[in-house]
């Protein structure tokens, strides 16, 4: 078990082609936080029951914590680290840090990059479309309200209207 | 009104950018080098002796650096100093499934685990008791051997003034019962320690926890493992999410601190989410029964009031959540004559203890639903109702809380504008429905944990000459922005931007000590300290700028990061040299702030819990559709009005509004720690996807109307707003179910199959109810009587008369 043989996977992380070595059984939420160091991605169940641990893998959000590591070989991901570029926040970011959409922030990475696959593929969802695409995750703290109004205003922004 | 600049402003809290970066480091984030990993064997049993354990096979796992089991810390800890009924490992026996029993340390999660599983315990089961009830009717075998005898933990009996007099006096009289099922926090972050251990000559141990009560921890591993306090240092990391669930010391923070002694490495612990269920803490299961007489009017003549707390294996902080069942019915309406009697019970099952609201939520539901059912039956509206009978701002309730401002009648009056109340209630189709309910909360505790009369919360203060201002506070970031509340105070009284405030919290090595993040009591009482500090630190500062600028120092204006004349807005300078001139004449400009609690009024045994600062106000109306067919109920909307007093950061105080709804809903509708098995004592649901919690697609909209009634004792006039508006909204659903289908579910959660039963009943003319029918016969003791203070009272109870 501690003698468990590594496996050697490349994949691209955050826009980087990455190699790392990892026991085989890790999933990819282990791997980026155990072996990566890439601690923004959170974990609330690690059972694919809350959405905390949420990274993007090749643009379409995925539980980390169900996905092997192994399998995510070749493949693209990424984590909140990758949301802020060049010193500016992304302007989801911006919104959610406006706005008060993260309280204890602990679940907010999560929410940023389901955020950001939907905007991705639809840049001016309704209420409802936005309710429906977070319905798989999981905050105690914001009654989820603030998130909408941030994915809300950071959509208008992206889409230039503000 | 005074013109601020940055109190009650919508801005961003100071770690945002931490937070949606990602760069937060909680407890689980934190790694060292050389690093092991702890994990604990938990109780198979509800309650059995520990015949024998045996780790030789697990310690001679390679890769297993350290096995404790309860004989290594064999001294007890608890919360509160009359209940230091927990081990870091059970020692003798176990009372719950889930009780820790060995930890191990190993170089990862995986060996750690696959010791646990060559670890033997021989049990010897004991009978298990998996109810109040059953904790009432079987005083043996005794699951603790301290209480109030039997299985009954604690019995408390406050009579203020003649209620049985005082309740026959009424119109009507009427009495009810009431349940209120337990519900856990389910914070999203599960509870995470590392320890390091310096050995000796420093001898110095080093504990980061997700606690929201470093001060507490602090003591409870110096008592346990017999160190110097000073040789402690406990960094509480800032908590992903909390609500009460990580108020109390853990034994898994013990243990990693013994194991890293032992080791003399770094060791860590992260619970999986079903040992979190196995922490619990949570909401105790009440069930209660209310008799209340009301005068025609509408004014109530007396209450009696009954609770029944099943409070799970241990003490936690239970005394003060079963005191807390009764205290605060006093302070939204006027109750003249009032008696008390709770009881709390062990029973084997994950202990209970606070949860955001602690200990009111379920009496709140009972008389607010019970409120409901007395307005029907006098032809009141339910909202004039409760208008008849509010308490008096600046007055003293029958049990000697002392209520300063008051805002409720205010916030009835707008849900019952905003949610056009008067055109709806009684008067819409057939399964919808609106309710409304009432609550009120205290803004911190007047009396801490432990006997002592030091402050309850203090700050320091250093004024950096290059402008920058540093503040250290032990009060522990959860979520709801207490590290953004003291830069912002010391933003306003010095006159520079929050943003270039440090704020250093939660450390026991280099913060003062406040209490804790509990009680709702951070804002105003750590807002009090930091702005004593903060003015102290302008007085120095104004002194020399004064000299310096030739202006009298009571001219002196400190505004945009700059110290001027207010007379001559160009006779001035920054706040940096303003810094340099006080340094430069006396040295390091520092200060320091704290905050005591007033005096309580009340004197009586008993009289400690229920004190506080100020008291916040909510009214809450709730709009349902009830399907009759599944018995599903929805909730599209809710209307929330909230006396906060003043709101230091006004979108902080509509989240934590927001997110106390979102919490009550799910507590209203479906979240429940329900047991299952022969025993009703395995826990039937630890996983987050059992254990039903409001997502995205059920929660509400949330009307939100903010009331600021400054009260004196709050920083600029502030209370709080973090626990109080999630008591209104169960009540508000059971009785907004009541007028769209006509039934009654006097117990949460409301769930379908309980509406179907009730409307079954209902077809069947029986009564249209859902709920408990019996109240069982408690051993109450000999009442403290305590008269009422517009019945010569003084606050002291009267001398008990000895037949």
């Amino acid at each position: 078990m501690s003698n468990e043989s590594k496996v050697k996977i490349a994949l691209v992380v955050n826009g980087e082609l990455t190699e790392v070595a990892f026991a085989p059984h890790k999933t990819l939420l282990e791997v980026l936080r155990e072996d990566l160091s890439l601690t923004g991605t959170k974990h609330g169940c690690e059972l694919g029951e809350c959405g905390t641990c949420t990274v993007l893998l090749d643009g379409t959000p995925v539980l980390s914590c169900l996905a092997l590591g192994l399998a995510c070989a070749g493949h693209s991901v990424r984590t909140v680290e990758a949301m802020a570029q060049g010193g500016k926040l992304h302007p989801l970011q911006e919104t959610f840090a406006d706005l008060g959409a993260a309280q204890c922030g602990y679940c907010t990475p999560a929410f940023l990059l389901a955020a950001e696959a939907l905007l991705a593929s639809n840049p001016k969802p309704t209420r409802a479309e936005i309710k429906d695409a977070l319905a798989g995750n999981l905050c105690r703290c914001t009654g989820y309200i603030k998130i909408y109004e941030a994915v809300e205003l950071a959509a208008e922004r992206m889409n230039g209207r503000v | 009104m005074a013109e601020y600049r940055v109190i009650g402003k919508a801005l961003r809290k100071v770690d945002a950018v931490a937070k949606v970066t990602g760069t937060t480091r909680f407890a689980d984030d934190l790694a060292f080098p050389r690093m092991l990993y702890c994990k604990l064997l938990r109780s198979t049993e509800p309650h059995a002796r520990i015949v024998s354990i045996d780790t030789a096979a697990a310690a001679s796992l390679e890769g297993v650096h350290a096995i404790l089991t309860g004989r290594d810390l064999p001294i007890p800890f608890g919360i509160l100093p009359v209940s230091q009924d927990e081990h870091t490992l059970c020692v003798d026996k176990v009372r719950f499934i889930g009780d820790p029993v060995a930890a191990v340390a190993a170089t990862s999660e995986e060996v750690a685990t696959a010791a646990l599983d060559l670890i033997k315990v021989i049990y010897e089961p004991l009978k298990s008791i998996a109810s109040a009830e059953e904790a009432v009717a079987h005083p043996e075998p005794r699951i603790h051997d301290y209480g109030d005898g039997g299985n009954l933990h604690k019995l408390i009996d406050l009579e203020f003034g003649d209620a049985d007099a005082g309740i026959a006096a009424g119109d009507v009289v009427r009495e009810d019962l009431f349940f209120f099922e337990g519900s856990t926090h389910l914070p999203m972050e599960q509870h995470a320690a590392v320890a390091m251990w310096a050995p000796p000559p420093d001898g110095k141990l080093t504990l980061w926890t997700s606690t929201q009560t470093p001060h507490y921890v602090h003591r409870a591993v110096a008592k346990v493992l017999a160190l110097a306090p000073a040789r402690i240092r406990v960094i509480a990391t800032p908590n992903g999410g909390a609500f009460g669930g990580k108020s109390d010391p853990f034994n898994h923070e013990i243990a990693v601190a013994k194991l890293a002694m032992l080791t003399g490495r770094p060791v860590k612990i992260t619970l999986t989410r079903e040992e979190v269920f196995y922490c619990h803490r949570g909401r105790h299961p009440t069930l209660m029964w209310v008799r209340t007489g009301v005068k025609r009017d509408g004014s109530i003549t007396g209450m009696h009031f009954r609770s029944l707390l099943d409070g799970g294996a241990y003490g936690s902080y239970g005394v003060a959540s079963t005191y807390y069942t009764g205290a605060l019915q006093t302070v939204t309406y006027h109750v003249p004559r009032y008696h008390f009697q709770g009881a709390r019970a062990f029973t084997n099952k994950a202990p209970c203890g606070p949860k955001r609201g602690h200990g009111t939520p379920q009496p709140r539901f009972a008389v607010e639903v019970h409120l409901d059912k007395i307005a029907e039956q006098l032809a009141i509206d339910p909202a004039e109702l409760r208008l008849k009978t509010l308490v008096p701002p600046n007055s003293l309730t029958a049990n000697y809380l002392r209520v300063g401002s008051m805002g409720l009648g205010t916030c009835i009056a707008k849900v019952v504008e905003g949610s056009d109340w008067k055109r709806k209630f009684r008067k819409l189709p057939e399964g919808r429905g609106v309710g409304l309910a009432c609550s009120s909360y205290i803004s911190g505790a007047g009396l801490p944990i432990y006997w002592n009369n030091m402050p309850h919360s203090g700050v320091q203060l250093k004024c950096d000459r290059g402008g920058g201002v540093t503040v250290f506070c032990g009060s522990t970031e959860i979520g709801q922005g207490s590290d953004s509340i003291l830069a912002y105070i010391v933003a306003e009284v010095l006159g520079v931007d929050p943003f270039d405030v440090a704020v250093v919290t939660a450390d026991t090595d280099l913060t003062p000590v406040d209490l804790g993040s509990y009680s709702s009591r951070v804002t105003l009482m750590s807002g009090n300290a930091a702005l004593q500090a903060a003015e102290r630190a302008r007085q120095i500062l104004a002194l020399h700028a004064g000299r310096k600028l030739d202006v009298p120092v009571e001219r002196l204006t400190f505004a945009g990061g700059r110290v001027f004349d207010s007379k001559d807005r160009k006779r001035g300078t920054s706040f940096a040299e303003a810094v340099q001139w006080a340094e430069a004449a006396e040295g390091t400009v520092g200060t320091v702030g704290s905050y005591t609690p007033p005096q309580s009024a009340g004197k009586y045994r008993g009289a400690g819990v229920g004190p506080s600062p100020a008291y916040s106000y909510s009214a809450c109306v709730a709009e349902v559709d009830v399907d009759p067919e599944t018995g599903i109920v929805r909730v599209p909307t809710i209307w929330i009005a909230h006396d906060v007093g003043r709101s230091i950061n006004s979108a902080s105080v509509i989240g934590q509004v927001e997110g106390s709804i979102y919490m009550g809903l799910g507590e209203a509708l479906m979240e429940e720690m329900a047991y299952r098995g022969d025993l009703k004592v395995v826990h039937k649901i630890p996983s987050l996807l059992e254990y039903k919690s409001p997502t995205t697609l059920e929660m509400c909209d949330v009307v939100t109307y903010l009331v600021e009634d400054p009260d004196p004792n709050g920083p600029f006039g502030a209370k709080e707003v973090g626990q109080g508006p999630l008591l209104p909204v169960m009540p508000a659903v059971a009785n907004a179910v009541y007028d769209a289908v006509g039934v009654r579910i006097d117990e949460v959660p409301i769930t379908p199959e309980k509406v179907l039963k009730a409307l079954k009943r209902k077809q069947k003319g029986e009564p249209a109810r859902y709920g408990p029918d019996s109240f069982p016969e408690i051993p109450w003791p000999e009442p403290v009587r305590v008269p009422t203070p517009w019945e010569g009272g003084d606050g002291k109870a009267v001398d008990r008369v000895h037949a």
